[in-house]
């Protein structure tokens, strides 16, 4: 299953922001069928290392490796499909025309519909209600749904168990094993004890 | 259309944005209502004197259209910043220039041709002469998409800021006035029997020009203002 570069790679990744260092020096390599937990107090740089990944904001030092190859924003095409506190919903929309957009936006997995997806997270019935009118954990699993229906490697997961209950924590766990059993990689931040569908995951610790 | 190629994603997004329009439909009629209520007032306050009227009609309704512009400026980019759909965008295979273009598409479509279609009703109330509203309507529909490219940009600069709305407004100003002078100068050279063909071209040169430019500018500028 290991791929002989890993998929997403870090080395020596530090964050400051106005001359105070955020997190790192962070180095981890993780390949096609890994999940690793990124683990860290609040206020430890959880999120802030999560949209350094996503590109969004530039390291101060350090590379980040996609595929063996530095990346860019304009570069990595849709590889990397990114979960934040901001679930990226349009709340006028049902979670069908949300779906929609992304679709339009990344392209689809092969194999994989809208309301296949939609059925997957545990919200047949509710594709066509705007998600304005549906429950925090409900937005969560529309926002879930995402991660199945488009078709990139690496997921880069914001604390992805909050809101949830008991049911759709074991969605996540298992969204995330078949991501890895498909040769995907996820990065999954937590601030709790979580544990990954049994086996004990790859920890990276953060400290503020 | 394959999902995830350039047109779809175009498509897509534009969908996107003129479905939520549509489902606020309030907010598309806020700024017709403004330049309905603002037009009319100004035969109160100057007297219904038609060649007075006559005179600034060309001027009242550019700058009415403008100030109604204005309105819907701020909300082109903020929601997306906010809910987090912008960095869905940002991480999106497709040149976020080219999607930038595409919310601006759908912002001069919902914000401002409402207006372009109820400005020849506006200047009849102000006794312009038919020759005259359809040059008004022909500078209209060159100025208004330069306006909305002109905003975004700015907007894009200002997104970094918490609270925008008063820089954006000193920002907009200087870059209105050309717009505006060249606007309202060929209706006036249209109402003296004038060739009023020159400052339309100008507005299209500028234009041109902004259509090219302005969703890279809005593009680097949100880049920017995501990097915090």
């Amino acid at each position: 299953m290991t791929s002989p570069s890993p998929l997403l790679e870090a080395r020596a990744l530090c964050f400051s922001r106005q001359d105070e260092p955020v997190f790192g020096p962070v180095d981890f390599a993780l390949h096609g069928g890994e999940v690793a937990l990124v683990e860290g107090d609040n206020g430890s740089g959880k999120t802030t290392l999560m949209r350094v990944l996503t590109g969004m904001l530039h390291a101060g030092e350090g590379e980040v490796l996609l595929d063996g190859a530095p990346f860019a924003l304009d570069t990595m095409a849709g590889a990397v499909v990114f979960l934040g506190h901001h679930l990226g919903l349009k709340f006028d929309l049902s979670a069908r025309e949300n779906l929609a957009v992304s679709a339009g936006l990344y392209g689809v997995r092969a194999g994989t519909s809208i309301t296949a997806v939609l059925g997957d997270v545990g919200l047949a019935g509710f594709e066509d209600e705007p998600v304005r009118r549906l429950s925090a954990g409900q937005k969560k699993r529309a926002a879930l749904a995402r991660l199945l229906l488009l078709p990139a490697r690496v997921w880069l997961l914001d604390e992805p168990y909050a809101n949830l209950d008991r049911e759709g924590i074991a969605l996540v766990n298992r969204l995330l094993r078949d991501h890895a059993a498909r040769g995907g990689a996820a990065l999954v931040t937590s601030h709790g004890a979580v544990t990954f569908a049994g086996d004990e995951p790859r920890r990276i610790r953060l400290h503020a | 259309m394959t999902p995830g190629s350039t047109p779809a994603a175009c498509a897509a997004l534009l969908r996107r944005d003129l479905t939520l329009a549509w489902r606020r439909r309030g907010d598309i009629a806020l700024p017709v209502l403004y330049a309905v209520i603002v037009v009319t007032l100004f035969p109160f306050a100057l007297g219904p004197e038609p060649q007075l009227l006559q005179r600034i009609a060309g001027g009242v309704v550019f700058v009415t259209v403008l100030l109604a512009m204005l309105l819907s400026l701020d909300g082109l980019f903020r929601p997306d910043i906010d809910d987090g759909s912008m960095e869905q965008l940002m991480l999106a295979p497709q040149p976020l220039a080219l999607l930038v273009g595409m919310k601006i598409l759908a912002h001069w479509l919902t914000a401002a041709l409402p207006l372009v279609v109820v400005a020849p009703v506006l200047a009849s109330m102000l006794h312009l002469p038919p020759p005259a509203i359809v040059v008004l309507v022909v500078a209209l529909a060159v100025a208004t998409p330069l306006l909305s490219l002109l905003g975004a940009v700015l907007v894009a600069l200002a997104a970094g800021a918490k609270r925008s709305g008063m820089l954006l407004a000193l920002m907009l100003l200087p870059l209105c006035v050309p717009v505006v002078i060249f606007a309202a100068g060929a209706v006036a050279a249209a109402q003296d029997g004038l060739p009023w063909i020159a400052p339309i071209a100008w507005l299209g040169a500028g234009l041109a020009l902004a259509v090219v430019l302005a969703p890279l500018a809005c593009a680097a500028a949100l880049r920017i203002a995501m990097d915090t």
